[in-house]
């Protein structure tokens, strides 16, 4: 390479273009199944529809900001169950370690929305103006109404696909056909357009033009996840002790696979011309590589054709790019996925998984729990009786309405001596909840006058809370506070 | 290598051993680096990078190094995409629009406005109006309901709970207590021991025209006599007729001078306090006999009341809140655990 060769550094450098040619194989068919699975689960899923009685929505996936619940198919999860969120993000970023430590970054490659969209966007894009080369001709040929057509035919189909993503977000959040309804209708309220125009917008930029600008500059997840691979993880490289010198070869010719001095690359650039990102892998390890594999499957047709063993490019261990430059065998890939370090992580992952599923089937049909009114800590009756107030909140999260009784028992379990219970606005000693409905009752216990409760200082009590229509019975400790004499 | 008579960098200086160890084993460390980092063929051009101009034609531009090296991974000068710079322009050009739009230039007096008109002050304004207007319907119907229907219509007793509550923390707190737990002088509003009543209207009642408030007709009226300021009794009759209070309250007191004390009560307290010593609602006269009291229930406390005859004030609210609010708030207290 001459120094004329080799251009000043700029300031800024503009966005390179980039036209990634069709490729056939195996990872790029594993790639269509997943981009099918993920596009169908998030399209579908609003409409999937789930019976759970007459109160309750029929939605399967639904977030209820504005009731404060989450459903999802027979799950209903209440704001103070909030935990099983926050175990699930505990699972999503243990996933994602044992993922990238084990197989580098394939959330990237093959998962990730801002891949899976870009994907879509360049198959849309390869259906209305074609292949690799009438793309850079197209793009090098000037205006015309040809070209208009093309561009402005396939920025319809983007826009078109980038309203049913935005679209499809919002039906999380309330009834999908309703809403879908008012959205026709323009009845909808204007977060959900807000919503839809801000998702389009982003849609519509981010896999139509920005795409690996996305990876490369935006997205911390890259970085984050070197942090996280070591030399037993799998990325996708170049073979170059096999490939060097790479050049043009005659039929027939013998090169390295074959004894040869010769190396295997041709120096076909199928490799560069497949990649979504716009690099070549044969300069190594890169960090805009999003080891999504295309190249592998670009370069294994080339070396089936040239009747070479296929993997020049694969996915490979660092350890083993070593030991193989040496001239030893590498270690089977599964013996590099399966070691201490992503061992560990399964197990925490699964770890957690067990503990919510068990919290999950251990959940009572019915929640309480209690706040003692502090202010003041007792009240003194006429009589010279002592008088706590607790504020005692029911969560009925069954299907219809229940009778609760409540009861009071010292904190061993025995009788409560000389301790009346009564409910504020209540006759008796039972409270009706609404079905899926939280109620709050004011209780208040009153110790007789002189007995050891009212002269005592703090003291330990047990509320109990019984199901009237099956028994089932819960029950919270709190205080009870005397005069302290 | 190092001088060995230079004390600074001699080994034999037990001072330098550990700079020089760590020396050793930075190099000893970059070597195991570079001996285990995959060998490239000598094509990773490294300093340099291949781009495609806007005719889609590969070439190659050189990277200078900002000379930062770590580990032996060097940090080069790339430069940034020329998006990354419109999108700062494209903040400036938003930055423009806001200061037209929103109040943003300080001035000697205040800011300058912004043409949307915008400030705190209106926002908060157009939010209570919001409320205020959400709130209409149900506040119109707390008016019409009869008293003794509220608490069991559930709305309004949800109502009355939540918007009674903040009527109570905004106007009643300062003296009764944020608990509404009274303080000495002011009273409880938990227990079961009223001075005027208890009953939803007698406290709806109360807090309409408030109590001894002298710019209100209806308003609940009555004078404990100053006894010893004004002469009426004599200093033994009060201490008798204290023993007397202490005595039917239950408390340790002197049985002699109780029992002179009876006569004094009989004389000049059983009109309003009633000849057992319970009390009279229709006077606002507290009930003797029970283990709660205004003032407090000390013989000194007790002296100083039948000594001074005091009595506390509170205003009638009709003038300064809607009828749908005090509604409310009687609501609320009635349902603090005292209510008749």
């Amino acid at each position: 390479m001459s120094q004329s060769d080799i251009d000043p550094p700029q300031l800024y450098a503009a966005r390179e273009p980039i036209f990634p040619r069709r490729v056939q194989g195996w990872y790029r068919n594993l790639k269509w199944v997943i981009m099918a699975v993920t596009l169908a689960i998030y399209y579908i899923f609003p409409w999937i529809r789930w019976d759970r009685g007459p109160s309750l929505p029929d939605q399967a996936v639904l977030v209820d900001l504005a009731n404060r619940r989450f459903f999802f198919f027979w799950i209903e999860i209440w704001p103070h169950e909030f935990y099983f969120v926050a175990g699930l993000l505990v699972m999503a970023g243990l996933g994602l370690f044992l993922f990238t430590s084990a197989l580098g970054r394939v959330w990237c490659g093959y998962a990730c929305p801002q891949t899976v969209w870009t994907d879509l966007f360049i198959l849309t894009e390869r259906w209305v103006e074609g292949d690799r080369n009438a793309r850079l001709r197209l793009w090098n040929a000037p205006w015309s109404a040809h070209k208009a057509r093309l561009r402005v035919t396939k920025w319809l189909i983007w826009l078109l696909i980038s309203v049913m993503t935005g679209g499809a977000w919002i039906f999380y959040f309330t009834d999908a056909p309703t809403l879908l309804g008012n959205l026709l209708t323009g009845q909808a309220h204007p977060a959900a357009y807000m919503t839809m125009a801000v998702l389009t917008g982003t849609t519509f930029l981010f896999g139509g033009f920005a795409r690996e600008q996305i990876c490369i500059y935006a997205c911390p997840w890259p970085r984050i996840q070197a942090a996280m691979m070591d030399e037993d993880t799998l990325t996708v490289a170049y073979r170059d002790w096999r490939g060097e010198p790479r050049g043009k070869i005659r039929k027939d010719e013998a090169t390295r696979s074959d004894g040869g001095d010769k190396g295997d690359c041709i120096d076909c650039m199928a490799c560069v011309n497949v990649c979504p990102m716009g690099i070549d892998i044969r300069d190594g390890q890169q960090l805009e590589c999003i080891t999504c594999a295309l190249c592998i499957d670009a370069c294994d047709d080339v070396m089936d054709r040239i009747g070479k063993p296929r993997g020049l490019i694969d996915y490979m261990a660092l350890k083993d790019e070593n030991a193989e430059r040496a001239g030893a065998e590498p270690k089977p890939l599964i013996r590099h996925i399966l070691r201490p370090r992503t061992l560990l992580y399964f197990t925490l992952w699964s770890g957690i998984g067990v503990a919510m599923l068990v919290a999950l089937f251990m959940r009572s049909p019915f929640d309480l729990n209690v706040t003692p009114v502090r202010n003041p800590l007792f009240v003194t009756m006429s009589d010279g009786a002592i008088r706590n107030t607790y504020a005692l909140r029911l969560r009925n999260k069954q299907g219809s309405s229940r009778e609760f009784a409540i009861s009071v028992t010292d904190g061993d379990g025995g009788i409560a001596q000389s301790v009346a219970l009564a409910l504020e606005g209540q006759p008796s000693d039972s409270v009706s909840v609404e079905a899926d409905s939280t109620f709050t009752q004011r209780l208040y216990l009153t110790a007789a006058p002189d007995s050891a409760l009212a002269t005592g200082g703090q003291a330990e009590l047990t509320l109990w809370v019984e199901d009237a229509t099956d028994g089932v019975k819960s029950s919270i400790e709190t205080v009870f506070y005397g005069r302290g004499e | 290598m190092a001088d060995t008579d230079d004390e600074h960098t001699s080994p034999k200086n037990p001072d330098n051993r550990i700079g020089l160890e760590r020396q050793a084993a930075d190099q000893a460390h970059k070597q195991q680096i570079a001996a285990s980092a995959p060998e490239t063929a000598g094509r990773r051009p490294g300093a340099t990078r291949v781009v495609r101009d806007r005719k889609g034609a590969r070439k190659v531009v050189e990277v200078p190094s900002t000379g930062h090296s770590w580990d032996g991974i060097e940090e080069y000068d790339n430069p940034l995409p020329r998006w990354w710079l419109w999108t700062f322009y494209a903040t400036i050009v938003w930055s423009v629009g806001y200061v037209i739009a929103y109040p943003a230039i300080p001035l000697v007096n205040g800011a300058t406005r912004g043409v949307l008109g915008e400030t705190m002050r209106s926002n908060v304004a157009a939010e209570i109006q919001r409320f205020n207007e959400a709130n209409a319907p149900i506040r119109a119907k707390l008016v019409e309901t009869p008293l003794d229907e509220i608490a069991t219509d559930p709305e309004l007793a949800n109502f009355t709970t939540n918007a009674g509550g903040a009527i109570f923390r905004t106007w009643c707190a300062q003296c009764h207590g944020s608990g509404a737990g009274g303080a000495p002088g002011y009273p409880s509003l938990l227990d079961n021991d009223w001075l005027w009543g208890g009953t939803l209207e007698d406290i709806y009642m109360t807090v309409q025209h408030g109590i001894r408030d002298p710019k209100d007709g209806d308003t609940r009226y009555s004078e404990m006599p100053r006894f010893g300021t004004d002469e009426m009794l004599e200093s033994e009759q009060i201490d008798q007729v204290v023993n007397y209070v202490l005595q039917i309250s239950d408390q340790p007191h002197d049985a002699d001078l109780a029992a002179e004390g009876a006569v004094v009560y009989a004389d000049n307290c059983s009109a309003c306090h009633a000849e057992d010593g319970t009390g009279d609602r229709m006077q606002g006269a507290p009930d003797l006999t029970d283990a709660i009291s205004l003032y407090g229930t000390d013989p000194e406390t007790i002296t100083r009341i039948v000594r001074d005859g005091p009595f506390g004030v509170m205003p009638a609210w009709n003038a300064r809140l809607s009828e749908a609010d005090i509604r409310a708030v009687a609501s609320y207290v009635h349902s603090l655990g005292g209510g008749e």
